[in-house]
């Protein structure tokens, strides 16, 4: 009885380390999708862009990458406490303006910041174009992000193409990536 | 007993008071060491100084001066940032787990090395008891013992 006892409890400390181990390689896992898809567009490839459904910034709608396929997307990670957010928002708003009769779709993703502080900030710049929010962050590791704002453009096929662009965009930077954008299938 | 049952009454009393009020009139500083910033976990806001700690720190004023409790103004910070805003994370579902885990397995291992340290102690063959001395010392050489009986019976001589 008391090797069987002893059995048992061996078997489930193996279980539980086991467990620990499985949820430490599903959390490298995830936080290697990211940097796993910055390595591939750097080296020329178009891996998938990873889906999302997220709450509207503004309304009570969800937003999902799913529902701009067939467009191309300028896929822009920003929060209102992010200085150069600031520089950056006017430049998408002209993008999104002149090239939406291409079909061209800016989506800013409001991370990691207060709700009223996003809606207040698209309101002081204006904006437009679509905006997703994502307290939690949830989307931020399986891009890769390592800090706002970052950039990422999908094609119409939902590829991530062009280049990451990993801090504040510039205009030359921004046209170069829309052209692409738009060149890709 | 009564003495020790009124100090036990009072000193539960003065923990509970307390946290009452801090419960019902929030201060910042009840919150700050509780909820973490998102961009800098695990510092909480009260080691931040990132630009997102100082909104939310303004959030919590806020809320604060708008007469909400200390769960309320958690609730708020979760439903945006998720539970992890939170310093240590809630007693309910999924999350009793963080809790449950270390006690029980804290309990395991002290139950584990008494029942171990009782077994040694048991397996632990009894030593040879030593002759003791006549003066109740440890005992002599016998080859001292016998050289200090042969300069005692000189002496004597």
């Amino acid at each position: 009885m008391a090797a069987r006892a002893k059995i048992l409890l061996q078997a489930a400390a193996v279980a539980v380390v086991a467990l620990l181990i499985a949820l430490l390689g599903w959390q490298i896992a995830k936080t290697e999708e990211g940097r796993g898809l910055s390595a591939a567009v750097a080296a020329g490839e178009a891996p998938p862009a990873p889906g999302f459904t997220l709450d509207s910034l503004e309304g009570e709608e969800d937003v999902s990458l799913a529902d701009f396929r067939g467009r191309p997307v300028v896929l822009n990670f920003w929060a209102s406490w992010c200085g150069p957010c600031k520089d950056e928002a006017p430049m998408l708003q002209s993008a999104w303006e002149r090239y939406g009769d291409r079909g061209l779709v800016v989506l800013g993703i409001d991370a990691q910041d207060l709700k009223v502080d996003g809606r207040r900030f698209a309101e002081r710049y204006a904006l437009t174009y679509p905006l997703a929010y994502d307290g939690n962050g949830s989307t931020l590791g399986r891009y890769g992000l390592t800090g706002f704002p970052e950039t990422w453009f999908v094609s119409r096929r939902g590829r991530l193409v062009g280049e990451y662009i990993k801090g504040p965009l510039d205009e030359e930077t921004l046209e170069r990536n829309i052209q692409v954008l738009l060149g890709a299938a | 007993m009564r003495r020790l049952l009124v100090a036990t009454l009072l000193l539960a009393l003065a923990v509970a008071a307390p946290a009452a009020a801090s419960e019902e009139r929030p201060t910042l500083a009840d919150l700050e060491d509780e909820i973490v910033c998102p961009v800098c976990t695990p510092e909480t806001l009260e080691q931040s100084n990132s630009a997102v700690a100082d909104r939310m720190r303004a959030f919590i004023r806020q809320r604060i001066a708008a007469g909400d409790t200390k769960s309320e103004i958690k609730e708020k910070l979760v439903a945006q940032f998720g539970e992890q805003v939170l310093a240590a994370p809630p007693k309910s579902g999924f999350n009793v787990l963080a809790w449950a885990l270390p006690l029980t397995g804290g309990l395991l291992a002290g139950v584990g090395v008494g029942l171990l340290a009782l077994r040694w102690s048991r397996a632990r063959e009894p030593e040879a008891p030593l002759e003791a001395s006549s003066n109740g010392g440890p005992p002599l050489d016998p080859e001292l013992e016998q050289r200090v009986d042969e300069e005692l019976a000189r002496f004597d001589a």
